[in-house]
């Protein structure tokens, strides 16, 4: 991983209400380029409010944020171009063959046919389908689903991918393969953006931020933060920050 | 680039749409079956019906009358009757369905008093049939009246209702293509597209979409036009079915008749968009469509029943559902031959409930994404 410092997301004080509601509260935090970046917090803390709102789904409340070098309030179209995105129900069509979804796919984002073929092939060769090719989505298991969800996510080689809660509700083999993915992207040079609430999978981050009750209270790499908080996994240090009153279980 | 994107999701559609068999047989069947069930089984019309005829006035007028009645392929004599006793006995036999009554001195009366009377009693252990018989002696004996009064003499008049109007042929068929046409464009323009949509938001990709290059237009585009293509052809099935089989008339401009189609084709559309933005999944989209659309398009279109007989409450409702403008349409220009000075109203009334749901589903749909 070669990070050259390079700041590829930049967020300065985003909020996002609904009514009197705050889902984000007033976050700041930088991602560098290459970097595979966790995004952790427990289910509500504002993790997916977060992510929609960096890809451009949902517009902002207020603050300031560059992602790929675009601004996000004046320039998503742009934004739209340079990113890929993979939500927690990932995004294949049940009714057609993965050829099909990797055309598709390769087609809105404006792939040129020769160039789209060859890609599809790469693709598939790389995930060990080619028994599948032909095969309907709905027909093939869930693992492949998943892998296949993440290449056609990066069909066009963007700068940043970002993942909402890829691994949930998959066996712990098919989240190892998983993991191997995100970091063969990342050795290309994609950042990688990871929302999880499996504590486990952060250790694999180049760094962490912690999201409680709609703000980040903690960000850096995990040994940084085990030291920080003195725990042997980041399990500890996420049930020390979720619960800072010290209730006892 | 642009363009590219855009055909590659049409594609796309498209392959939705031919890869579900199921459906595709459903929508095309559908208005096939329909279309031969009202012409050869759920017919009102009626041949050789048996009549029995009491005529008290044996004058130029009766016969004539009797002549025209029993020339046509609708009516054949059963009996003549000497005296109104042998009335019950006739329907009792089963065999007379009708049985037409002249009046002492018919002639005499009408042209006299210019008013002659006949009674037209209809077996009404079977109400529909009986309503229906009696209907089409009304029609003939208006055109008869017609027909007499043609000179310049003060008018006639033979005194009887008359119901059956609008259909000089009196086939039953006739009615019913613009309504299955009507309601099978609701079908697939409406609620297809809804389905559709929703479906892509309950499993997640218009997500994906949405965060892709392409631009919410397009994705509302290429849903629109797959449903339009394929709704305006099984228009034109059902229509060469009609004409071919039933032998319906298209006897206005068939120009003017696909134009109508297609504003009511967008309407539909334009609704079905409308309700994909406020339901959250298939089966909401669906129950919507069903409920909100289909049911008042059924119900209140003037389809099966006449609008004119409908309590005033319902009539008024009747003015919002845009089948109604849109039937009535068809049949004017179908079966009168109307043209543009006759339905431009219709049309207006139309395009602007078209313009309307455009724009809210235009408002609600960005409101979503936003």
């Amino acid at each position: 991983m070669k990070l050259t410092g390079e700041n590829i997301i930049e967020v300065e004080n985003l909020v996002k209400r609904f009514g009197s509601f705050t889902a984000v509260d007033n976050i700041s935090f930088q991602v560098k380029k290459g970097e595979v970046f966790g995004f952790l917090g427990a289910n509500g803390a504002g993790k997916t409010t977060a992510i929609k709102m960096l890809i451009g789904l949902w517009s902002p409340t207020s603050g300031k944020a560059n992602v790929a070098g675009f601004n996000l309030f004046t320039e998503a179209e742009q934004i739209r171009k340079n990113i890929g995105y993979m939500a927690q129900r990932f995004s294949l069509y049940e009714d057609l063959t993965v050829i099909e979804n990797i055309q598709f796919y390769g087609g809105i984002y404006g792939l040129r046919k020769n160039i789209l073929k060859e890609r599809a092939e790469e693709l598939i060769s790389e995930l060990g389908m080619e028994s599948f090719r032909k095969e309907l989505i709905k027909n093939i298991p869930l693992g492949w689903k998943q892998k296949l969800a993440l290449s056609v996510a990066m069909i066009h080689k963007p700068k940043i991918v970002f993942l909402d809660e890829p691994t949930s509700g998959v066996d712990p083999i098919t989240r190892r393969q998983f993991w191997d993915l995100i970091y063969n992207a990342a050795e290309k040079g994609t950042t990688v953006f990871v929302t999880t609430h499996y504590m486990d999978e952060s250790e694999y981050c180049d760094r962490v931020s912690i999201m409680v009750d709609g703000r980040i209270e903690a960000l850096d790499t995990p040994t940084q933060l085990k030291k920080q908080f003195n725990a042997e996994s980041m399990d500890e240090v996420f049930l020390k920050l979720a619960r800072p009153t010290g209730i006892q279980i | 680039m642009n363009r590219r994107r855009f055909f590659g999701f049409l594609q796309k559609e498209f392959r939705h749409i031919f890869r579900d068999r199921r459906t595709m047989l459903i929508l095309f069947g559908m208005p096939i079956v329909q279309i031969l069930l009202f012409g050869f089984a759920i017919t009102n019309e009626i041949k050789n019906v048996n009549v029995a005829v009491l005529d008290m006035a044996h004058d130029d007028v009766s016969r004539d009358i009797t002549n025209r009645i029993l020339s046509s392929e609708y009516f054949h004599l059963y009996q003549n009757l000497n005296s109104e006793k042998e009335i019950e006995t006739a329907f009792k036999s089963g065999k007379v369905k009708e049985v037409i009554v002249f009046e002492n001195n018919l002639a005499k009366n009408i042209y006299a008093k210019n008013l002659g009377n006949i009674q037209l009693i209809g077996d009404a252990t079977d109400p529909n049939t009986a309503n229906t018989i009696v209907a089409y002696t009304r029609a003939i004996l208006l055109n008869y009246q017609q027909e007499l009064n043609k000179g310049s003499k003060p008018p006639a008049i033979i005194q009887t209702e008359v119901r059956m109007w609008f259909n000089e042929e009196l086939k039953g068929v006739y009615l019913f293509v613009p309504g299955v046409m009507t309601i099978i464009m609701m079908l697939v323009s409406a609620m297809m597209t809804s389905i559709s949509l929703a479906r892509e938001k309950e499993t997640g990709t218009l997500e994906a979409l949405m965060v892709s290059p392409l631009k919410s237009w397009q994705v509302i585009l290429g849903k629109v036009i797959p449903y339009l293509v394929l709704s305006f052809s099984i228009t034109l099935v059902t229509l060469a079915l009609s004409m071919f089989v039933f032998h319906v008339p298209i006897r206005g401009n068939i120009f003017l008749l696909l134009g109508e189609v297609l504003l009511f084709v967008i309407t539909a559309l334009s609704f079905g968009i409308l309700i994909s933005s406020i339901a959250p999944n298939q089966m909401a989209a669906m129950l919507i469509s069903m409920m909100g659309l289909m049911l008042p398009t059924i119900i209140l279109s003037g389809y099966i029943f006449p609008i004119d007989n409908m309590p005033v409450p319902l009539q008024v409702i009747s003015n919002i559902i845009p089948a109604r403008w849109f039937i009535s349409m068809l049949r004017d220009i179908m079966l009168k031959g109307a043209g543009w000075s006759v339905v431009w109203k219709d049309t207006c009334v139309l395009a602007f409930m078209a313009v309307v749901f455009l724009f809210l589903a235009s408002r609600r749909f960005k409101m979503k994404l936003r």
